[in-house]
């Protein structure tokens, strides 16, 4: 792994990160532990152990778990790290997301957002990894994506439950006057056998909390565990199942308004020349406001009911200007083609051989090469974007559905004018996140309740604002070439991608001010961290500008890449004559878990075997999030199209920590990849988004639905994460089972401009 | 204008023409309804109208003159409706936004057809879309609730 040799990789989102966050940091400042967020807020009967575990006298237990409840289970699971150490049942404690701090902030994340892959275990890219998790502690980054929140918290929470329990039993020891070695504790007791002694965990609270915590903390050993590893009874069922008001939307406070944004369609651009007469007469509108943001600019509306609040929205006109970015599909093509035309001008991220001098001679017959690109996407979450805020006596309250609180905190403030420290921020549930809840919605909710006079507005989106005004899955396309030896085998792999950065449209519209510096790895997130052994092997990264915001898109970079590296993969299996599972195995021999998990699925799928008459099937790998995954799908040719049949999927996660939660993820994951590598696509016109709502950027439906096999595996050495894990690969081996199915390579997404589905 | 909203009689003041949904959310304070097209697209709004799924964001309030059931009416967490046991069973929830939604269409269902095939299934829930992709415990969900074999 000698690549870094040539390469200033390091730097790269160090520097932006450590620049955007404001902060010159030494190591008095990594070292210093952040407060305890719950100290404030406690009632009297309450004492908080650390930022994750609250014991009140009432036996009310309340474990913090500080990550986005997406409908990934991340609650349930992290409430299961502090549990399982406490020596508590799930059913006897509260689940809380808890306050914006610092404290909790995600290592895990930020330890993978560097260039090493995930297999490289050398000294460059270990040090790399505790340095960026050494920045998000700095900056106190509290975040969940990249589907690293159990990760992160794998150590921490079950410390934190472990240093409680110790509390616990110190206080017992000395209440009991017996050793503390003699003491057990169990479901929220702790217990003296031999006496038959027994004191509640609220009972002995408020002695426990004044002790000293413990600094050195063991933690049990898998074999003793009770809840981790095994599926648990999710905390949020119940709710979810009888209607609860959990998400944001439900959010209701005394003496509330209702209010929605129209923001220019035109991205970046102010409105002129408004005419607001026909909106304002509609009855129930209140107010209609001016928004400028670092998001873009168009009017909010303060109404008594969100209804007359949409109906406002649909009727202010005015003249929203022209676009300074590629206005339609075919400049946006023309401008990803125009990048790929100078490859020297990408980034490394990958260079092993000498890929030029194998290409400079490469007899034609030897040689394959494709061109590949995916459209714009929309993330379409179930709940449209909304926030709800509150402005009053200077002090700004927000509720919202979002991912990133201290950042919502900190950006909602300078919107305002105000410090960070007048802003508080309740993360409610979501219904469906996907990486598009970042901040733009809080913003505008605030700017609302700076109008509203004092009084709350819960500010809803329409499907057509969130859609139209979404951050988007970049586009993309890359230029791929191959030559194969004798076997047919790829002796020298070439690909180039060009992309906008996320990072750098995200740095615009959250700091402007700073312009990121150096590669953005997710540009070939997928491409150049594969476990695949080839001698010459060069994946270069070109971003390229597009002006529409992007995001984080639930697989980031995987969401392209896979289907990229994957198809080719597959193109080079046809041309080399070989079975494409088999190019596989040969290619990852190096990696047991890569090896383990291409098998397992085979044997599945009975890959061997040819499928019916009528049926076809495509396959694909990836090392995705710190797991390793391998897919099957088979398809049908039916009269109403083709109809995707059954999907096989073998995943190792490392450690497994709750089975039905990680079958859920992988099913919802490649329900995601599936939705959009069929039919979906956002194309623009003027500039402006076309696609408006689920008749004309639909997802798959039930009775589109295939069967699902899933094996879960725990060979590989390291844990990886499960949220984003088979859409990558769903998307791939979909496109690879069409043509096997047709003999059609569809080089361009979604695949509905080629083939029809059922 | 009165309602009649899980056996309950209701006063709101609202324009004929509001979406029975707005009128339950942002008048009636009943949230189970959810927003998420507000073009009978994806089914999250669905409630029972006379027993029959109907999206109440395309419905006007004013023709809302039957019995009308929401989520909070079919069962409570003390008193779960079989429907709501069976999803609980098979753990079918993400992030739940869709659920109401899929639920009160689980629930017409049954009420229409005891023992629905998979197609029946199909044709019933089609028009209610889950992005978190829930859909095969979905349909295990409505077999269990219907008292067949569990599992997809
Ligand atoms: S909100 Fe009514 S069907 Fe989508
Ligand atoms: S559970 Fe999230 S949309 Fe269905």
């Amino acid at each position: 792994m000698s690549r870094l040799g040539t390469i200033t990789r390091r730097t790269f989102l160090v520097g932006a990160v450590a620049v955007a966050g404001g902060v010159a940091f030494g190591t008095w400042y990594v070292r210093r532990p952040y407060a305890n967020p719950l100290l404030d807020g406690l009632s009297e009967d309450e004492v908080a152990f650390n930022p994750f575990v609250k014991i009140g006298t009432d036996e009310t237990i309340t474990i913090i778990a500080p990550r986005a409840e997406m409908g990934q289970g991340i609650a349930t699971t992290l409430a299961a790290f502090v549990a399982e150490e406490l020596d508590v049942r799930l059913d006897q404690v509260k689940v809380e997301h808890g306050p914006a701090s610092p404290a909790y902030y995600n290592a895990a994340m930020m330890e993978e957002a560097g260039p090493f892959p995930f297999f490289d275990e050398s000294l460059m890219a270990e040090v790399t990894r505790r340095s960026f998790g050494t920045v998000a502690k700095v900056l106190g980054l509290q975040a969940t994506g990249g589907s690293s929140s159990t990760r992160d918290g794998f150590v921490r929470m079950r410390q934190a439950g472990a240093a409680a329990r110790i509390m616990l039993t110190e206080a017992a020891a000395r209440r009991l006057d017996v050793p503390a070695a003699e003491l057990t504790t169990a479901d929220g007791e702790v217990i003296h056998e031999s006496s038959g002694q027994r004191l509640t965990y609220g009972a002995l609270a408020l002695d426990a909390a004044a002790i000293e915590p413990p600094s050195d903390i063991p933690l049990r050993e898998r074999a003793e565990w009770k809840l981790l590893g095994q599926s648990q009874p999710r905390v949020d069922m119940l709710a979810k199942a009888t209607g609860a008001p959990v998400f944001g939307v439900d959010i209701t406070a005394p003496d509330m308004l209702f209010g929605t944004v129209k923001m220019s369609p035109v991205f970046w651009r102010e409105p002129a020349n408004a005419d607001l007469s026909k909106a304002e007469v509609v009855p129930g509108v209140i107010r209609i406001v001016p928004i400028s943001s670092t998001y873009g600019h168009g009017f909010g509306i303060l109404a008594t009911n969100t209804w007359a609040a949409f109906r406002a929205a649909g009727l202010i006109e005015a003249d929203w200007g022209t676009p300074d970015y590629p206005a339609d599909s075919a400049a946006i093509d023309a401008r990803l083609t125009q990048a790929l035309a100078d490859p020297a001008s990408g980034s490394s991220m990958r260079d092993d051989g000498d890929v030029e001098t194998l290409f400079a001679d490469a007899p034609r017959e030897r040689f394959v090469e494709a061109e590949y690109a995916v459209p714009l996407l929309a993330h379409a979450c179930m709940e449209p974007m909304n926030a709800t805020a509150k402005l009053a006596d200077g002090k700004l309250t927000i509720w919202a559905p979002n991912q990133v609180p201290t950042l919502t905190a900190q950006l909602c403030a300078s919107a305002l004018g105000m410090e960070t420290t007048d802003v508080t921020v309740h993360t409610t549930q979501m219904g469906g996140g996907f990486g598009r809840r970042e901040v733009d919605f809080s913003i505008y909710a605030a700017l609302l309740a700076d109008a509203a006079g004092g009084r709350p507005v819960k500010v809803t989106w329409t499907r057509e604002e969130d859609i139209a005004r979404d951050v988007f899955r970049p586009a993309a396309k890359g230029r791929f070439r191959a030559r194969l030896d004798d076997t047919g085998l790829p002796v020298a792999l070439d690909m180039t991608i060009a992309a906008p950065s996320i990072l750098g449209s995200v740095m615009r519209r959250t700091f402007p001010s700073i312009s990121p510096v150096g590669p953005d790895a997710t540009i070939t997130q997928g491409a150049h961290d594969q476990p695949y052994s080839i001698a010459n092997y060069r994946v270069r990264g070109i971003k390229t500008d597009l002006g529409v915001p992007v995001g984080f898109w639930r697989s980031v970079g995987m969401s392209f890449n896979t289907y990229f590296h994957e198809g080719f993969l597959d193109e080079i299996a046809v041309a080399g004559g070989m079975d494409p599972v088999d190019l596989r195995r040969r290619l990852v021999a190096d990696y047991p878990a890569a090896l383990g998990v291409v098998d397992r699925v085979a044997e599945m799928a009975n890959w061997s075997e040819p499928p019916a008459e009528d049926r076809a099937r495509g396959f694909a790998f990836a090392l995705a999030f710190g797991s390793w995954i391998a897919q099957i799908v088979e398809i049908a040719d039916t009269p109403a199209g083709i109809r995707i049949e059954k999907t096989w999927m073998a995943a190792d996660v490392g450690i497994a920590l709750d089975p039905s939660i990680i079958e859920a993820q992988l099913i919802s994951g490649a329900v995601f990849g599936f939705s959009s590598a069929m039919n979906q696509e956002i194309t623009l016109r003027e500039g402006r988004v076309e696609q408006s709502n689920f008749h004309d950027y639909d997802a798959m439906r039930i009775h589109q639905c295939p069967t699902f096999e899933i094996a879960i595996l725990e060979n590989a050495e390291k844990m990886g994460g499960v949220g984003e894990l088979s859409t990558p690969t769903s998307v791939a081996a979909l496109a690879n089972a069409v043509f096997a199915l047709t003999g059609k390579r569809v080089r361009q997404l979604p695949l509905s401009r080629e083939v029809a589905f059922a | 204008m009165r309602l009649t909203v899980n056996g309950k009689a209701i006063q709101i003041d609202a324009e004929p023409q509001m979406p029975l949904l707005w009128a339950l959310r942002d008048l009636a304070g009943i949230m189970g309804p959810k927003f998420g097209c507000g073009i009978a697209a994806c089914g999250a709004c669905t409630v029972l109208v006379d027993g029959a799924p109907v999206r109440s964001c395309v419905m006007p309030v004013s023709q809302a003159t039957g019995a009308i059931i929401t989520i909070e009416g079919i069962g409570t967490p003390e008193a779960l409706h079989p429907v709501q046991q069976a999803w609980i069973d098979e753990q079918v929830s993400q992030c739940g936004y869709c659920q109401a939604g899929q639920i009160m269409t689980a629930v017409a269902l049954l009420e229409a057809n005891p023992s629905p095939t998979d197609e029946d299934i199909d044709n019933a829930f089609g028009g209610n879309l889950c992005r978190c992709g829930t859909y095969p415990r979905i349909r295990a969900a409505v077999k269990r609730a219907a008292g067949g074999p569990a599992g997809a």
